[in-house]
């Protein structure tokens, strides 16, 4: 411990710390661009010069390490007069265009300026005026206006993990930017417009359309991966108009994934439902609520009346609040009925009743990032959960040993110890040799692996994933969400539970959504009630409602045919159906087919409710906006639900009251995963005629509100998740080129598509993207699939 | 797309990066890259195309915007194709008290071309530099690896007459 004077006052300081972050944590205010808490120290705009005694010139406060008894002068006349010089630099090349500037009213260039710079500038000669660069459809540019800090460089090279943006030419001529026309492809990208100290990186959906002080500030959470990034809404006139991080070291420090950051936009999609809709002898009419839901209740209890309540299932997005989650279970087992699900893309679901109360990460997102050795088992983690791969990312240069077994062989932006390329049927035997690695130098053991594996032999590579996994202290086996839709995934489980308790690691699952956690601990599963108390019996699971085929269905949020993990017979499921209540904020043409209700229920930023995330944080958030027309928060959609149907227990104002209720039961549940499985009897290996399929849940399609914002599907992300994407040597034996028609069969159904060479996909598997149009119309993500060119 | 890339580098200068590549830690083969992007420079006629930088960026498997960055930043590496020689003329203060601006002025006449050009038989380009520590005997020029001091108009046709 070090004592310091800043300004007069004493300050305790770590040695080693720097002196801007003593003044930053006792709130003195230096100024600065290029410095960021986050980033390492560039040093380069020199704007935090401070007077340090005994110093002979000031020293930048970013850069100089503190010492034992300093004394710091930030105000002093020299300080100011560096500070002051330094403004009048910068601003030598800054054009005066703050009016038309979009980061005009919040830009730190303009407020620094106020403080530090001269009313007139004494600069007259020629400005500095630079191209702007077509960066794609989420950055807008306007280089002009760089003032080099390097921030957004710095990002993409130690965050992102991907060097996009430079500093290219030197002095005078130094530029920002790609050097050669292309786009900014990181799945982190719009972290650089809130790095950008001045107007050069804007936010380019919101570009022009609103002013800082125009907006109210309104607390959310981003739903669309199982991070559940804290943001904020900025609201203007009841209109969320953009959506910046907020700070959360626990969840999401100051990052945002761009599929948080962008898809407030689908709020006002063209295909937004307002009204209540119900179909009458065919004809779709617009009615008031009242109507409506008369309408859907008595149509449900029609269908209970002739077939038994067992004959309704729901199908529920791990999107929607844990509030409403709650209260659709309970209006289903009012019904009568357990069949209620949220795990639309999972396909086996034969050791259910071993699952964890709700699987989760296990740890915190902290412990998370001091893993020393981290084996991930089938996931694009850096597209599935872009903020957890920031956290494995850091843990990875830190030193921690990444070893990933995965259908294709993705590319990282992080150091690999080792990456296992397998094919879907062959994963429980990869699985499995990991595991008796393990077993002969490991000190732990498991019951009855031994039997289990007594045929497994053991190759070099998977030998060199169980040497990565038993060294270093804290280790985690995290299973992702390719392996949670993998056919085998019970025995993929255990064997990653067996692989956990053997090398000592934490097993963790990632969480589709931001409220997947919510979904188990309020039951929206059919084997287990609130709170994870086990039912007597068990309703059906979401591919026994879409494969069996019920009488009647209530939707919420969802679009079965898009993103369960057997979308065509998801959409014949839905369309045999005599009755189809669908609680949804957008319309389709395929739920004009198959649905009978249309309810207009609220968007996450519309509605109050509280989410857990995938390290088991919950998060309570009022609504930032009041929804449009008619549109209703799902939770008092089912209030009233629950009223028509005479149940007990629906009588809430608020939905805080709901909070209330569940918060005292749920919140002192741990997620405990350790123990959490069950070895199978044997080691079932599948085997294939023709081709496999890997079927991937892009990055930009995981839910409904990600698929309608326009600005992502335009990013090179979403325009390669197209197609059938097969090596070249697989393309050749079928006789197939690159950018080849042709049709995929699987079963009786067959897609036509587009042959996309890609050496990532292992030989004789085919890579296809889900909910697609491409995609849609076969039966599974996964078994075999035969392709043939089309003349 | 890699293999192409990597292949556009000759085995001969595969082998000078490798030499340079050997001076740096194994973790470290981005240190390489002056080193790389000199040998690669020497073997294109003097200059540097895209796609050269980027099978450097593979070769010492860095992102291929610091690459880039590397070679617009230093004025020794050409982005733009030049001469057969390469006439580096300082007019940097020590120079033009010495009269660089005649050595200049001399130049651009004789060949015909400016700052940045190349002769129409591609035999010159003409180059304006900073200091290259040679101001105890200014004015001075360099041309290949070689520094020509202390010049006059005279002298200048010498020199470039002696090379062919």
């Amino acid at each position: 411990m070090a004592t310091i004077e800043i300004d007069g006052k004493s300050y305790e300081a770590q040695p080693g710390q720097m002196l801007i972050e003593i003044a930053d944590a006792n709130g003195i205010d230096i100024p600065r661009f290029c410095y960021h808490k986050k980033l390492s120290v560039a040093a380069n705009c020199r704007m935090c010069l401070v007077e340090v005694e005994r110093a002979p010139k000031p020293l930048p406060a970013c850069a100089t390490p503190i010492m034992d008894g300093m004394k710091v002068y930030t105000k002093s006349s020299k300080a100011l007069a560096a500070q002051n010089a330094v403004m009048e630099f910068l601003l030598i090349n800054h054009p005066l265009d703050c009016p038309i500037c979009d980061q005009g009213g919040e830009c730190e260039l303009q407020d620094i300026a106020m403080g530090y710079g001269q009313d007139v500038s004494r600069y007259q000669d020629g400005k500095r005026v630079v191209t702007d660069k077509n960066l794609g459809p989420l950055i807008a540019t306007e280089m002009t206006r760089c003032i080099h800090c390097t921030r957004c460089v710095r990002f993409g090279e130690e965050i992102a993990g991907i060097k996009e943006l430079g500093a290219t030419g030197r002095g005078e001529h130094t530029r920002i930017g790609t050097y050669v026309e292309k786009t900014v492809n990181s799945e982190l990208s719009g972290n650089v417009v809130d790095l950008c100290p001045v107007g050069a990186l804007t936010n380019k959906p919101f570009r022009f359309s609103a002013r800082a002080w125009e907006m109210q500030q309104r607390v959310g959470v981003s739903v669309h991966d199982g991070v559940g990034a804290s943001v904020y809404y900025h609201t203007r006139r009841n209109e969320v108009m953009r959506v910046i991080p907020r700070e959360n070291e626990t969840v999401n420090e100051t990052w945002l994934a761009d599929r948080d950051r962008y898809s407030f936009s689908a709020l006002k999609a063209e295909d937004r439902l307002t009204q209540p809709m119900i179909k009458r002898d065919g004809q779709w009419q617009a009615v008031d609520w009242e109507t409506a839901l008369t309408f859907a209740a008595d149509g449900l209890k029609q269908a209970v009346q002739k077939h038994g309540a067992k004959q309704v299932g729901s199908l529920v997005s791990p999107t929607s609040t844990l509030e409403e989650l709650f209260l659709l279970q309970k209006l289903m087992r009012g019904m009568g009925s357990s069949n209620i699900d949220h795990r639309l893309q999972q396909l086996d679901f034969s050791d259910q009743a071993q699952a964890p109360v709700f699987p989760s990460l296990g740890q915190s997102l902290t412990d998370f990032e001091h893993s020393d050795a981290v084996l991930v088992i089938g996931s694009h983690l850096r597209k599935e959960q872009p903020l957890l791969n920031l956290r494995l990312r850091k843990a990875a240069m830190r030193g921690a040993k990444c070893a990933f077994v995965n259908p294709v062989a993705y590319e990282f932006n992080l150091p690999v110890a080792q990456q296992l390329v397998v094919t879907p049927n062959d994963w429980v035997s990869q699985l499995a040799g990991i595991a008796k690695a393990l077993q002969t130098s490991s000190s732990n053991s498991v019951n009855g692996l031994d039997s289990l594996l007594q045929n497994v032999s053991v190759s070099a590579e998977q030998q060199a994933v169980a040497d990565a996994l038993l060294s270093g202290e804290r280790k985690t086996v995290l299973v992702g969400q390719l392996a949670q839709s993998h056919p085998q995934f019970a025995s993929l489980r255990a064997l990653a539970g067996a692989i956990a308790q053997l090398s000592g690691a934490c097993l963790s699952y990632t969480n589709a959504a931001g409220n997947t956690s919510g979904a188990w601990l309020t039951g929206c599963v059919p084997h287990r009630a609130v709170g994870g108390q086990a039912e007597s019996a068990a309703g059906k699971n979401a591919l026994e409602m879409l494969s069996e085929g019920l009488k009647a269905y209530i939707l919420m949020g969802v679009e079965p045919e898009l993103e369960s993990c057997v979308p065509a017979q998801a959409e014949r499921a839905l369309k045999q159906a005599e009755f189809v209540v669908n609680l949804t904020a957008f319309r389709s043409a395929a739920m004009d087919a198959y649905a009978d209700v249309l309810l207009p229920i609220a968007l996450s930023a519309e509605t109050s409710g509280t989410y857990v995330n995938m390290a088991g944080t919950w998060q309570s958030v009022a609504a930032a906006v009041k929804a449009p027309a008619d549109v209703r928060p799902a939770w008092k959609v089912l209030r009233v639900f629950g009223n028509l149907f005479d149940l007990a227990g629906f009588e809430y104002e608020d939905s805080t009251q709901i909070q209330a209720e569940l918060q005292p039961q749920l919140m002192s549940l741990v997620a405990d995963n350790a123990g959490s499985w069950k070895l199978p009897s044997s080691l079932d290996t599948a085997a294939s005629q023709g081709l496999q399929a890997i079927t991937e849940l892009p990055i930009y399609a995981v839910d409904m509100v990600v698929r309608r914002t326009a600005a992502l599907q335009d990013t090179q992300d979403a325009l390669s998740a197209k197609g059938v994407h097969l090596s070249a040597a697989t393309a050749a034996s079928l006789k197939i080129t690159d950018g080849q028609a042709v049709q995929v069969q699987q079963g009786a159904n067959t897609v036509a598509s587009t042959a996309v060479f890609d050496e990532r996909v292992p030989a004789a598997c085919v890579l296809l993207y889900a909910a697609q149009a491409d995609s849609t119309a076969l039966d599974s993500w996964f078994g075999d699939v035969s392709v043939k060119p089309v003349d | 797309m890699t293999e192409q890339q990597t292949s556009l580098l000759s085995a001969e200068v595969c082998a000078a990066i490798d030499r340079w590549i050997a001076k740096y830690p194994p973790e470290r083969k981005s240190s390489a890259v002056m080193g790389a992007l000199r040998v690669v420079q020497e073997a294109n006629d003097g200059w540097l195309t895209q796609a050269l930088m980027d099978a450097i960026a593979d070769y010492l498997e860095m992102d291929a915007i610091s690459v880039y960055e590397v070679a617009t930043f230093y004025s020794m590496y050409e982005l733009k194709p030049v001469g057969k020689h390469k006439i580096c003329v300082c007019t940097n203060v020590s120079c033009m008290l010495c009269g660089s601006d005649d050595i200049v002025a001399h130049l651009r006449k004789k060949l015909g071309i400016g700052f940045g050009e190349i002769t129409t038989d591609g035999k010159f380009s003409l180059k304006e530099v900073e200091c290259l520590a040679a101001c105890g005997n200014a004015p001075m020029m360099q041309i290949g690896h070689t520094y020509y001091e202390n010049l006059t108009p005279e002298k200048v046709d010498e020199i470039l007459a002696s090379l062919d």
